[in-house]
């Protein structure tokens, strides 16, 4: 009997956090660099946000990007730091949904291939022939600089899909995880975030010896801030403008430390066609 | 203790041997299509920091791991205090069919699936770590406490009043005379759940997962192995601090302690189910298309994943079963005597270490293939069963005519423990199964491959699909291990799965 009472209990606990509903406005970022102590720099930036809103601001951190995405979707948080694919894919399922702000630094992203000194491949313009059966490996699946783009570019120059260019085809699950894999050569190839690659390397964290940038993409348009568009209705007429300007005039460099960016630029739905487009091209959206 | 009749089954070994050759023939026959190429490769500067981070843990925020620690026992807790009476009353019901096929086919999907179906509505909420845990186990509890019934006496039953029902049966007489042993299994299956509590992490709840892996994948190797030691040190002590007195206090503590659900509504839940995960076609009514897309999908991912799955499962197997019979004389009291206390160290680590880390260090070792894969599945595996064999090793009663050492080991401990030793590895068949779900990084595409990139890519019809098609292997496979270990005589294992 006393078993049943605590399970009740318990069940109507959850109700009760069912019902609770204050009106916070909740933000989130996709994991894509520097993920640890994600929390504690992202929870200045919710600080500097509800000083500058009037409303309260919190920041939940997520493991993947799908899961950013379905935050989103599920009204659980109403403004997200996207990836170019990832905004893009959460403006598709959330009608009235909109970009707002860019990095300065996203206006012209690019990614690089890198490739361990074994595979015997050399920097050059264009995409080498030499590539063709190597070992290779994305970074995460859903990312625009570790996959979407890369692929794209290999697509485009072998006419065939990474599975039928290469040996082996795997998927990291991270930028930096990328770079450990490949700088030990247990694969051959890889395709990274440049900010990354330029950071690790100016850490001293790669040995470049091993490992180098063998070719880079042109750039492409990639992170986003996106809100909702039922925005305005729960926090008030004017709120999506608020939040705009917010963001462009963060000018706190430790702030902008966390995404990292210089500064933030307006940014429309408009400029993230060619992601979209990229990614009809090579069948990860319909 | 009733555990140690079965560890004794006399089988007449013949059948026995016979099932293990057909097994390491299956093996063998896997290799040459399996894809297990090394690669050469300059580990040691990587494998350099991973070692010398595992001796040097340091974690600079104590507040931190402590929540972590204490959400990972939370879910763990609440999950297995949930599932326990839920399991209970399927397995009181174990004569339907319906409840078999239930059981069977939520026991089927990983925690990690399960958690990424209830991400999609409870997002990562105390509602989904919870049901992502109590939804399996309920079906692994159903299962195993209806094969204890089987094996309780049925004497005491008649003396119960003719006209008394079900529940009575169970409450006078089938419940009390099993009690020893199904506590001892929830115990067991409490530590398990601390893994999938952990587990759960890397998909986003906030257990200790959620920062081993963050650590992990940054390279922050000392920050990882803290975690790690932290997690081993939690596993080692269960049995001083799970007190049975302390539970109301710790069941409260983890309800306290539990994040916040935000609210879903009816609405999205109603999408999910009725438009999300069923194809376009579908839902217009197009019934031929719909039935297309099914077999594009079957014929282009999920058979060569299948077999792809199945072929690496049927290798882990067969290396996890060696591994165990290797290890488990090193943490066996009646093998290493005092000298056992490395060797439970080392089985310790062995099954609590997250597979996805062996697999990586194996990674760096061995370049992207099937091997990495097969041997991260068999030393997780392996360790697990070679735990559970030195427990059961040492439980053997003792006479004073007893050979020693490898003597021992080879003509009397290792032959007494088989017919378990085997069940052990059937129940963990479709445990190594589910597992393989985690080799993406690998490059290689089991069906976990694909219903990973399916909720990546937001395509949660195709991912319920792949979903269903493992399920089903999963069901399939279990009634296969079923039929093979009641032919020979590997009854059961005192239902330690």
């Amino acid at each position: 009997m006393k078993s049943i009472t605590r399970v009740l209990s318990l069940l109507a606990m959850f109700s009760a956090s069912l019902l609770a509903n204050a009106e916070t406005f909740v933000f989130t970022a996709i994991p894509d660099e520097d993920e640890s102590r994600l929390q504690q720099r992202f929870n200045k930036v919710a600080d500097y946000l509800t000083e500058q809103l009037g409303v309260e601001v919190k920041y939940i951190p997520v493991k993947s990007y799908s899961a950013a995405i379905t935050a989103f979707r599920n009204d659980q948080v109403q403004l997200a730091w996207f990836g170019g694919l990832s905004g893009v894919q959460a403006r598709r399922i959330v009608d009235g949904s909109e970009a707002i702000a860019q990095g300065y630094e996203d206006q012209f992203f690019k990614s690089y291939i890198i490739a361990h000194k074994s595979a015997g491949l050399t920097p050059a313009e264009t995409l080498s022939d030499a590539l063709k059966g190597k070992t290779f490996t994305f970074g995460s699946k859903g990312s625009t600089s570790g996959r979407l783009m890369p692929e794209f570019y290999l697509r485009e120059h072998f006419n065939a899909a990474p599975a039928d260019v290469f040996e082996r085809v795997g998927f990291s699950g991270d930028h930096s995880r990328t770079i450990a894999q490949v700088q030990s050569g247990a694969y051959q190839v890889g395709a990274v975030n440049y900010s990354v690659w330029d950071a690790e390397v100016a850490a001293g964290k790669i040995d470049t010896n091993s490992v180098q940038v063998i070719w880079t993409t042109p750039t492409y348009p990639d992170y986003q801030w996106t809100i909702r568009g039922d925005v305005d209705a729960r926090f008030g007429e004017g709120f999506k403008e608020k939040v705009r300007t917010t963001l462009l005039n963060m000018t706190d460099k430790d702030l902008l430390a966390s995404f990292p960016r210089q500064s933030f630029v307006p940014a429309s739905n408009a400029d993230y066609a060619p992601i979209e487009d990229t990614a009809k091209a090579i069948g990860l959206i319909d | 203790m009733p555990n140690n009749r079965h560890w004794e089954i006399n089988s007449t070994g013949k059948k026995l041997a016979l099932l293990s050759l057909l097994f390491l023939l299956s093996a063998l026959i896997c290799i040459p299509f399996a894809d297990l190429k090394i690669y050469p490769s300059e580990p040691w500067r990587e494998l350099g920091r991973i070692a010398w981070g595992f001796v040097t843990p340091w974690w600079d925020d104590p507040w931190l791991l402590v929540q972590a620690l204490g959400q990972t026992i939370a879910f763990a807790l609440l999950a297995v205090v949930l599932a326990v009476p839920v399991g209970m009353l399927l397995a009181m019901l174990w004569h339907w069919r319906v409840v078999r096929m239930l059981a069977a086919s939520v026991r089927a999907v990983h925690e990690i699936f399960w958690g990424l179906l209830f991400m999609q509505l409870w997002g990562l909420s105390a509602t989904t770590g919870l049901l992502a845990i109590l939804i399996p186990y309920s079906g692994v509890f159903a299962k195993v406490f209806a094969e204890i019934f089987t094996r309780q006496s049925p004497l005491p039953q008649a003396t119960l009043a003719p006209a008394s029902d079900r529940f009575s049966r169970y409450a006078y007489t089938l419940i009390p005379q099993a009690f020893a042993e199904l506590s001892h299994y929830v115990r067991y299956r409490f530590e398990c759940a601390l893994r999938s509590s952990a587990i759960l992490g890397f998909i986003g709840l906030p257990t200790l997962g959620f920062h081993l892996e963050t650590a992990f994948k940054q390279g922050q190797y000392s920050e990882a192995a803290a975690l790690l030691w932290v997690f081993f040190i939690l596993i080692a002590t269960i049995r001083f601090w799970l007190q049975p007195k302390l539970l109301p206090v710790y069941v409260i503590a983890a309800i306290w302690l539990l994040p916040e659900t935000p609210p879903v509504s009816g609405g999205m839940l109603w999408q999910f189910i009725s438009e999300d995960i069923w194809p376009r076609s579908l839902q217009d009514g197009d019934l031929s298309a719909a039935l297309s897309w099914y077999a594009r999908v079957f014929t282009s991912e999920a058979w060569p994943a299948l077999l792809q799955t199945l072929m690496l499962t049927q290798l882990a197997l067969v290396l996890t079963g060696a591994i165990a019979l290797m290890v488990y004389p090193l943490g066996s009291r009646a093998l290493a005597g005092r000298y056992r206390l490395p060797g439970r160290g080392l089985l310790l680590v062995l099954r609590s270490t997250p597979e996805m880390m062996f697999a990586f260090v194996l990674l760096l070792l061995f370049g992207p293939s099937g091997l990495p894969a097969v041997v991260a599945l068999a030393l997780h595996n392996g360790g697990l069963i070679g735990f559970l064999a030195a427990g059961h090793s040492e439980k053997q009663i003792q006479r004073l005519d007893d050979p020693s050492g490898m003597n021992r080991y080879l003509y009397q401990q290792t032959p007494r423990l088989y017919p378990g030793f085997l069940a052990f590895l059937f129940y963990r068949w479709e445990v190594i199964l589910r597992e393989s779900a985690i080799m993406g990084i690998l490059g290689i595409a089991t069906l976990g491959f694909f219903i990973d990139s399916a909720f990546e890519e937001l395509r949660y019809d195709k991912a319920f699909f792949l979903i269903l098609v493992t399920a089903l292997l999963n069901i399939l496979v279990d009634s296969v291990s079923r039929r093979l270990r009641r032919v020979s005589g590997a009854e059961d294992a005192g239902g330690l799965g």
